[in-house]
Order: C-alpha cells, then sequence, then structure tokens
C-alpha cells in the first residue's frame, strides 16, 4: 500500500541552511550546513527531502548547480530541488544533477504554461509547483488566501483557490502549498485550507507549514490519507529553546504516523 | 563491473554512490564500446519515453544493446523509465521500445481506477513478490521502494512478472525474462532496499 510521505523542507541561504520564521530570515536561525544534514537524514531514513534555495529568485539568479549537485549525490533518499529555476532547460539540468523532481514557483504563477512545457519534456512525475499563500483578511471579516512569490514579499495577485481552478488543465505533478503565516510557528497545520486544496486539486499533495509536533504530521494524514507531510521546524529543532538539532521520526514512532 | 548507462539520463549520481560504498566497481558508458565489454548493464531512466529513447537510438545504442542482452545474455536492469523502454510501446509516446520482454507501457487512468488515486503514483509502496528471484534476496517487500511514474508496464506474459504493487489496481512494479531485469522504482533512492537490490544485481 502507498504510504504517506514525511518530508524534511531544508532552506539554503548564503550557502547555509537556515529555518526562517514566517519566511523572515532575520527572525529566523542558522541550523548547519546542507550536506551534514542531508548526511543525517540519509542515516534516518527519510522518506523524501525538499531543498529550497530561498536565495535565487530574490537575487534573480540561476540556480547554485553546484550546491545542487553535492546535495543530490548524497541523497540516498529522493530530492526535491526549489529555487529560481524559470526554464524548460534549467529544469532538465537539475534532473541530469541527480533530483528526483523540481519545484516551480513564481515562474509558474505568471505563466502555467511553464509547467505544461516542462512535463512534455521530463515527465510530469518531475514537476512540483509550490504556492506560497497568506491569509488576507478583509475589513468584513472574511478572508481568502493570496499567493505570493520572492520569499512572501511579492504579491502575484492571485487568490489560491481561484488560481487551482484556472491551472485544472494544467500538466504537472505535485502540489506543495507553503503557508506563510505558520511558517516556524508550530502550531499545527491550517486543516480547513488544506481540505479545500483538497477538494480543487487532482495531483499529489503536500502541506508545508505549521507542524510542531509529530502528532501534528499524524493528523494530517489521518485526516487526509496519503498526503506529504512536510515541515522544518519540528526535523531541525529540539525542545522548546529550538537547539538545532536534526532529527526525524524513528521507525516506531513512524508506524504511528504512516501504518506500513 | 557494473557499466551504467550514461545517456543523459539523472539519477547517475545516486547509481554511483551507492556501488561506491559497496565496493562494486563500475563505470559510466557513453560509447559503443563501453558497451561493448560490459559484463552488468544499467539502464537508469528519469524523463519521458520518446526522449529517452530517441537519445539511445541517436547515440546508436540500441544495435550494441541488442547484441549484448540477447546474444550474449548480459544481465541488464532497467530503472523507472530505463524499465518502461524494455517494452514494445508506451502510450507516452510514439517511438517503439526495446521490445525485450513483451508488454505495452501505459497510463494510470484515474477515471477507471478504483478509488480514483492521485497521478503520478508518488511515494513509498510496498511490493508483493510473485517470483522468487535472486534480485530480490533479503528485499523486505513491505517496507517496498519509492516509486515516482505517470505511466506504468503492462507486462503481456504474466510469467515474467516478478513483483505487483498496488495503486488503485494492481500493476506490475517489476519484470525478469532472463538476463533481463527491469523495475519501475527508484532502488538508488530506497535505502536499504534499494542497496541491497542494487547489490542483489552485482551478485548475478
Amino acid at each position: 500500500m502507498l504510504r504517506s510521505r514525511i518530508i524534511p523542507c531544508l532552506l539554503v541561504h548564503d550557502k547555509g541552511l537556515v529555518k526562517t520564521l514566517r519566511f523572515s530570515v532575520e527572525n529566523g536561525k542558522y541550523v548547519g550546513d546542507p550536506i551534514n544534514a542531508v548526511k543525517i537524514f540519509n542515516e534516518k531514513s527519510v522518506d523524501e527531502i525538499m531543498v529550497i534555495d530561498i536565495d535565487a529568485t530574490v537575487q534573480e539568479r540561476e540556480p547554485d548547480y553546484e550546491m545542487i549537485k553535492n546535495v543530490a549525490t548524497e541523497c540516498r533518499m529522493p530530492l526535491c530541488y526549489g529555487g529560481g529555476v524559470t526554464t524548460v532547460e534549467q529544469v532538465r539540468k537539475i534532473i541530469k544533477l541527480g533530483a528526483e523532481k523540481v519545484a516551480i514557483s513564481a515562474a509558474a504563477i505568471k505563466n502555467p504554461n511553464l509547467l505544461c512545457q516542462i512535463s512534455e519534456s521530463v515527465g510530469a512525475q518531475s514537476v512540483v509547483l509550490v504556492l506560497d499563500i497568506m491569509k488576507r483578511k478583509t475589513l468584513f471579516g472574511d478572508g481568502h488566501y493570496e499567493i505570493f512569490t520572492h520569499n512572501g514579499k511579492l504579491k502575484s495577485g492571485k487568490k489560491l483557490y481561484d488560481f487551482l481552478e484556472e491551472i485544472k488543465d494544467i500538466t504537472y505533478g505535485e502540489l506543495v502549498i507553503n503557508n506563510i503565516d505558520l511558517d516556524g510557528i508550530m502550531t499545527g497545520y491550517d486543516l480547513d485550507m488544506c481540505e479545500k486544496v483538497r477538494e480543487l486539486t487532482e495531483v499529489p499533495l503536500t502541506f508545508l507549514g505549521g507542524a510542531g509536533s509529530y502528532n501534528d504530521l499524524k493528523v494530517l494524514v489521518e485526516r487526509f490519507g496519503i498526503i506529504g507531510a512536510a515541515a522544518g521546524s519540528i526535523f531541525v529543532f529540539k525542545g522548546k529553546y529550538k537547539a538545532v538539532l536534526i532529527q526525524y521520526p524513528m521507525p516506531e514512532e513512524k508506524k504511528k504516523i504512516q501504518p506500513i | 563491473m557494473i557499466t551504467i548507462l550514461d545517456y543523459g539520463s539523472g539519477n547517475l549520481n545516486a547509481i554511483k554512490n551507492i556501488y561506491e560504498r559497496l565496493n562494486i566497481h563500475f563505470e559510466f558508458a557513453n560509447t559503443k564500446e563501453q558497451i561493448e565489454r560490459a559484463d552488468h548493464l544499467i539502464l537508469p531512466g528519469v524523463g519521458a519515453f520518446d526522449e529517452t529513447i530517441f537519445t539511445l537510438q541517436e547515440q546508436g545504442f540500441v544495435e550494441e544493446l541488442n547484441k549484448k542482452v540477447l546474444e550474449d545474455k548480459v544481465p541488464i536492469l532497467g530503472i523507472c523509465v530505463g524499465m518502461q523502454m524494455l517494452a514494445d510501446s508506451s502510450e507516452e509516446g510514439t517511438l517503439n521500445g526495446l521490445g525485450w520482454i513483451n508488454g505495452k507501457v501505459k497510463k494510470f487512468d484515474k477515471d477507471i481506477i478504483p478509488g480514483k488515486p492521485k497521478i503520478p503514483h508518488l511515494g513509498w509502496n510496498s511490493i508483493e513478490i510473485t517470483r522468487n528471484c535472486p534480485l530480490f534476496k533479503d528485499i523486505d517487500s513491505s517496507v517496498g521502494f519509492y516509486f515516482v511514474h505517470s505511466y506504468y508496464y503492462d507486462c503481456a506474459d504474466e510469467a515474467n512478472v516478478i513483483s505487483k504493487t498496488q495503486y488503485g489496481n494492481v500493476f506490475h512494479s517489476a519484470v525478469n525474462c532472463d538476463n533481463i531485469y527491469g523495475v519501475q522504482f527508484h532502488p538508488e533512492k530506497s535505502h536499504d532496499n534499494g542497496i541491497q537490490l542494487l547489490k542483489n544485481f552485482a551478485n548475478l
């Protein structure tokens, strides 16, 4: 039987790993070296790993291929790379370096057809759409989720649910919803939003943002069945003072979250 | 020595890393001469069917591979799209496959599969070993392997199926006929099971 995926999401900034707080690096924390973290996650038999270069799009530069190659070579688990990807050629290059999947965000929000072009070239299974979202409240108290790019700094002008409707016929392989409001907050996933997104999509889904304990992962999996449960803080911090410690559920703990 | 075909596909480095750790000799091959001297071949694969088969044809590898595999009976392992290339054809493209193990590569059709699973089939899934095979020696089938694919190999002859996996319907997740092996999952990304499988292949 297919199992849910429990996915550490690692953020690369200035060649180091950081854990942001509501997408802010300044309020976040340096948590170590990417390759070293991957080595530890290898030993822990992690389901899958996401590595996002949070500088690339903001600096309008190419992905750091040297870093991707080093990470991919080290990974004994599937790797999804994201950050600064805007063209089919870049995706092909990254796949060739050994990543299984490539995440695209800003470029795909601007031009959803890019996802179709990439899918045609490398196969849809390797194409991941990442949407960074923030809740916006109106004066009347009702709210919606808006999609942001450039580390939460730029408004895309698109609303999450409308956009998912808009890209219904676009070919891609996985959707990752990254909740900016909950990034580093560790209070649990926004399950109502997850529910709505699930109704609107047919591709495999991964939610990121909010997980504060292994129980939060379990709650997500129990509610949605087969799902990608991604998180940052719980895999890099220990205790209430957030001491940096790379960790992942032990096999017994993992079975409680995703029964074999 | 393991000869890993380098024809522009991804995931070569991960396979390389595992063989390095296992202390098993390997080389990346991108010339016919290298294929000619191979005693174990791996056809890796991340990508689309037509593009993969086209690259093989363009580099003139198909003839050499036919000779090595069908005449010299050198063990060969196709991974993911590398497995799908062993088939006659694929719904993903219009070009013919290598046709070494008869079958057709089909798209998961979410409308006819019970439970309407999400496509692609993505993540860790168990396998049911349907025929005793040295490739599966010491493999924990309940832990299974990592899959990421939208198309699956529908093998014409059940006798060539060595494992099945359930995703909506049951599909053929590994095949074998004589010296030819194919696995839909990614052993190079499947931790202990994957390492064991690549080791088993080297021991064939």
